[in-house]
């Protein structure tokens, strides 16, 4: 799978980004990192031109409930639909049923292991294959919660 | 392998044709297209592209960076891609190169896509080409190709451009290494990057006094991404530039090679062949005569 891994927002820390990036090549995954501070509108261009299968937003501020329907709506707005699209970073449980509306697919907190986000990512690829909905612009739903 | 069956040449006409009133949409599946081994849809060959390659940690990614900026700045577009190897244990790739690239991604003007050379036989190869046709065909005025100067394929990647930089650090002697491995011969400019760093005047002279025994040399520039310095020279010496029959050859050569082992590759009786050399039933001279009969 192509993957852009994106930090929306102006954290200052991107060391959880960098371990799941390494963790996600490690599982055989083509992984674009962006860097630091990305606009919504530069990761949705990235993941455009880098024609990605996922993303990956990982956020730490305390921004996640703008910056990830932001992120979202203007995948749809571009036509980018099938693109899944997790997080992770610090999101209070009360806030992730919203996100899971959205259609984010998974949300990763803190003591995740890399090996559950790869299990994710093989259920993911089994659902596309089943043409079951997994990606931003597909019906919601279904949401990672193992 | 998504799209291998389904897109048939008609596809990729169609796409292009999108990608050509630009639909950057059509583009970044067409180039997705082409490097899962499609046929282009175009077979001019005519695309120009630049290489930039050099030791890892020198700035290459950096410098590009800056060198979108001016282009930008001048009106030109650009379109990037920047090469990583693969894992060839989990068959993975991490691409970093474009968190280098900071202003890359709010331009129209800027198209970045990033590569993995996968390990499957001549892949990225084959697909470089018809890539490079396809940008260019598209309408994207600079073409670069990025890659890490440290092994023989990704040598072989940077030999499909036709004008090479060759980028390096003060006070590193990696140049040493670039030129053991031949890739200096190929370079066409060499640019020392950090020139805001003490030592990049030496490395500078001491670079352009090894080149002097040779008759004709790259000139060799200073640079810093850092402070944006040298960077608009590096354009201008760009523009100067013509390829050197010398270097034309060394690349074509290069290019030969390159499509000589991807033929070995994929050859049927390849998997054969090594078993049979494996149990001593023949040769390696007799094995390279059997795979140039099948």
């Amino acid at each position: 799978m192509r993957i852009v891994v994106a930090k929306p927002g102006l954290d200052g820390h991107d060391r959880g980004a960098k371990v799941i990036a390494r963790a996600l090549r490690d599982g055989g995954n083509e992984v674009i990192y962006t860097g630091l501070r990305r606009t919504p509108e530069e990761i949705v261009r990235i993941v455009n031109d880098e024609d990605a299968d996922a993303l990956g937003l990982s956020t730490l501020s305390g921004a996640h409930d703008v910056l990830i329907p932001r992120v979202s709506a203007i995948l749809r707005q571009e036509g980018l639909n099938h693109v899944v699209v997790f997080a992770g970073g610090i999101i209070p449980p009360d806030d992730r049923e919203a996100l899971y509306d959205e259609g984010i697919r998974a949300i990763f907190g803190p003591g995740s292991t890399t090996i559950e986000i790869l299990n994710f990512l093989e259920v993911v690829g089994d659902r596309k294959k089943e043409n079951k909905p997994v990606g931003i612009g597909e019906k919601s739903g279904w949401y990672w919660n193992e | 392998m998504k799209n291998q069956v389904g897109i048939g040449m008609s596809e990729a006409d169609l796409l292009l044709a999108e990608a050509r009133r630009g639909n950057r949409r059509s583009l970044a599946k067409l180039l997705t297209y082409l490097e899962e081994g499609g046929a282009s849809p175009l077979d001019n060959n005519t695309g120009k592209s630049l290489g930039i390659t050099g030791p890892p940690g020198v700035g290459k990614s950096s410098l590009i960076g800056k060198l979108i900026d001016e282009w930008i700045s001048r009106g030109e577009s650009v379109a990037v891609l920047a090469v990583d190897p693969s894992s060839p244990l989990s068959g993975g790739a991490l691409l970093g190169d474009r968190m280098r690239m900071v202003n890359a991604d709010s331009s129209e003007l800027v198209f970045v896509r990033s590569l993995a050379t996968r390990n499957h036989p001549g892949g990225l190869m084959n697909c470089l080409t018809p890539m490079i046709d396809v940008l260019s065909e598209c309408g994207w005025d600079n073409i670069v190709i990025e890659t890490v100067g440290a092994g023989q394929s990704e040598i072989r990647v940077v030999a499909f451009a036709d004008v090479i930089i060759l980028v390096d650090g003060p006070d590193r002697g990696d140049i040493i290494q670039a030129e053991k491995s031949g890739i200096i011969e190929m370079a066409d400019l060499i640019v020392i990057n950090k020139s805001d760093l003490k030592n990049s005047q030496n490395a500078a002279d001491s670079i352009r006094s090894a080149l002097s025994l040779n008759n004709e040399h790259p000139n060799v520039l200073l640079a810093s991404a850092h402070k944006g310095d040298g960077i608009s020279e590096i354009i201008d010496e760009l523009d100067l530039l013509k390829s050197s029959p010398n270097r034309n050859r060394m690349r074509i050569r290069e290019r030969l090679i390159s499509a000589w082992d991807s033929v070995l590759l994929s050859s049927n009786s390849l998997e054969e062949v090594i078993s049979d050399i494996e149990v001593g039933k023949i040769s390696l001279s007799q094995a390279v005569e059997m795979i140039r009969k099948s």
